[in-house]
């Protein structure tokens, strides 16, 4: 039974990574934000089970902090934010998703073998999703790196805070209570400031596209 | 190899013939209803078939034995994909056949010849649809391969016997490489069957058309082949997915008793898996055909994901 709760656990890291991969490929924001939720949804789960089958009970504390933040309040506030500023069907223009997937899988093949010798040592029963969590990690960043617009960019950053979480939970069973608690305080209020900032961005240069800020630079 | 299996094996291949009009028809009839339409019946790729069989076939001056060949080459090969695939049993006299690399060839096969007879009366919608055909098959035709190869990992195997006996009949393991399989085993059913998001089965509008703009010179007992032939590649497609992701029900080498049962499981799945794609044939859009590459390299990149995960938990 604690192998079949290993392939469960194992089943919620390929769909972590399976909607990693939506999430870089979506030209939408709306569906991003979904995506966003439906991440954290997986990871709360996922996070559940691992508390399950080590009995670490405060892994359960952590899970439940990751629904309410990451699956009700972040995308509320995120869901809020758009509508106020009025970008909820902005189709962003990427610079050519094929390609940017296909250094997605550049990625993943890095993270795995990144991740190889670390999961020998660890003892853990999800030793071997630290894989896909380093990868999960990558892509947001990736993401981050790729959008022009200023909501999917806070939206890849979110997204990396999830891998982080994941590869914390299965690397080690999770961080201290402390820490956790403290880095979802930090994201709830990050999100606040940013949540402000786009409105300053979008009053100063009529736009949420963040190539404009080069303009700040001082010659 | 007995008289038995022989007998089990010939009776499949009669099965898969006869079942092929019965999917595509349930399919549309299914698509009929979530669209509020009365549908027209699912019996209607049979009268379809038997009126194009009373039809005088009408042939292009210039048309060459290529082209009156095609249909019965096009036939036999998705009839051959089709019977070829573990249906209801595994293990029968052509299972030593049915390596998953073989099934994609004999799908390449297929689409050459197609591919060539639109080509050969010289009307640009033929050279058209042949075009868009090899711009969609040549993208698919890796990611199925990857998808095979994601399973064939897992069982140690290319043949499609052996993979339909790890997974259903050892114990029970939950292979999350299949879901990514899954997911890109979908995209590739719908691009190889001309299915909505990259083709319209139902249409004839010159801008959107590939599968349909490369049999339009086909009349009579022709079209009858060519379009039972795409009866057939829908349930071989539709079967080799039962086979790879939901192979539970498929009746184990020599266990006669099994074999009813694993009919009804097979009608059942299939019914489930036509209604589902009806579903998603309604719920989604038809892309414009310079999407449809970068559709067929997301299911790529999906297979390849299956297969790095599975390497991933070394399972």
């Amino acid at each position: 039974m604690e192998n079949f709760y290993g392939q469960l656990i194992n089943l919620f890291a390929a769909l972590l990574l399976l909607i990693a991969f939506g999430m870089l490929s979506q030209r939408r924001v709306l569906s991003l934000i979904n995506l966003f939720a439906m991440q954290g949804l997986v990871l709360s789960v996922s996070t559940m089970f691992v508390a399950y089958t080590s009995h670490q009970h405060h892994l359960y504390y952590s899970a439940a902090l990751t629904l309410v933040l990451k699956v009700l309040i972040l995308p509320w506030i995120l869901h809020r934010l758009i509508r106020k500023l009025n970008v909820k069907w902005d189709v962003e223009t990427l610079i050519n998703i094929p390609t940017t997937m296909l250094v997605g899988i550049a990625l993943v093949v890095f993270a795995f073998n990144l991740a190889a010798p670390i999961s020998l040592m660890a003892g853990t029963i999800t030793k071997s999703s630290l894989g896909i969590a380093m990868a999960s990690v990558l892509l947001s960043f990736l993401m981050m790196i790729t959008r022009s617009k200023a909501v999917p960019q806070v939206i890849g950053f979110l997204a990396m805070e999830n891998g982080l979480f994941f590869a914390a939970t299965s690397a080690t069973y999770g961080m201290p209570m402390v820490v956790e608690l403290g880095i979802a305080l930090d994201v709830l209020v990050g999100m606040f400031i940013l949540g402000i900032f786009f409105f300053q961005i979008r009053e100063t240069f009529d736009s949420l596209d963040l190539k404009h800020m080069e303009k700040l630079k001082e010659d | 190899m007995n008289i038995s299996g022989i007998l089990l094996q010939l009776f499949q291949n009669t099965l898969v013939v006869l079942v092929a009009p019965l999917l595509l028809g349930w399919v549309n009839q299914c698509r009929a209803w979530l669209q509020n339409r009365t549908g027209p019946g699912i019996l209607r790729p049979y009268l379809n078939l038997f009126k194009l069989f009373q039809k005088d076939a009408v042939l292009a001056h210039n048309a060459s034995p290529l082209f009156r060949f095609h249909p019965y080459i096009l036939f036999a090969c998705m009839w051959l994909a089709a019977s070829l695939v573990p249906v209801i049993a595994t293990d029968l006299p052509l299972s030593p056949a049915v390596d998953v690399i073989v099934l994609v060839g004999i799908f390449a096969l297929a689409r050459v010849f197609i591919s060539l007879a639109a080509m050969d009366i010289g009307t640009s919608f033929g050279t058209l649809g042949a075009r868009r055909e090899m711009l969609v098959g040549f993208l698919a035709e890796p990611a199925l391969l990857m998808v095979f190869f994601t399973a064939a990992a897992i069982s140690h195997s290319t043949s499609l016997s052996t993979i339909v006996e790890t997974l259903a009949h050892k114990q029970f393991v939950l292979h999350p490489s299949l879901a990514f399989a899954a997911i890109a085993f979908i995209m590739v059913l719908l691009a190889e069957n001309a299915r909505i998001p990259v083709d319209n089965p139902s249409t004839h509008l010159e801008l959107t058309m590939i599968h349909e703009a490369m049999i339009l010179e086909y009349s009579a007992r022709h079209l009858a082949l060519i379009e039972w032939a795409s009866a057939l590649k829908l349930l071989a497609f539709s079967t080799i997915g039962i086979a790879v992701f939901l192979p539970w029900g498929i009746a184990e080498a020599g266990n006669w008793g099994a074999i009813p049962l694993a009919l009804v499981a097979l009608f059942l799945k299939l019914a489930a898996a036509g209604a589902g794609l009806a579903l998603l044939e309604t719920v989604s859009a038809k892309m414009r055909i310079f999407r449809v590459p970068e559709f067929m390299g997301t299911a790529f990149l999906l297979a390849v994901l299956g297969l790095l995960v599975h390497f991933l938990h070394g399972s």
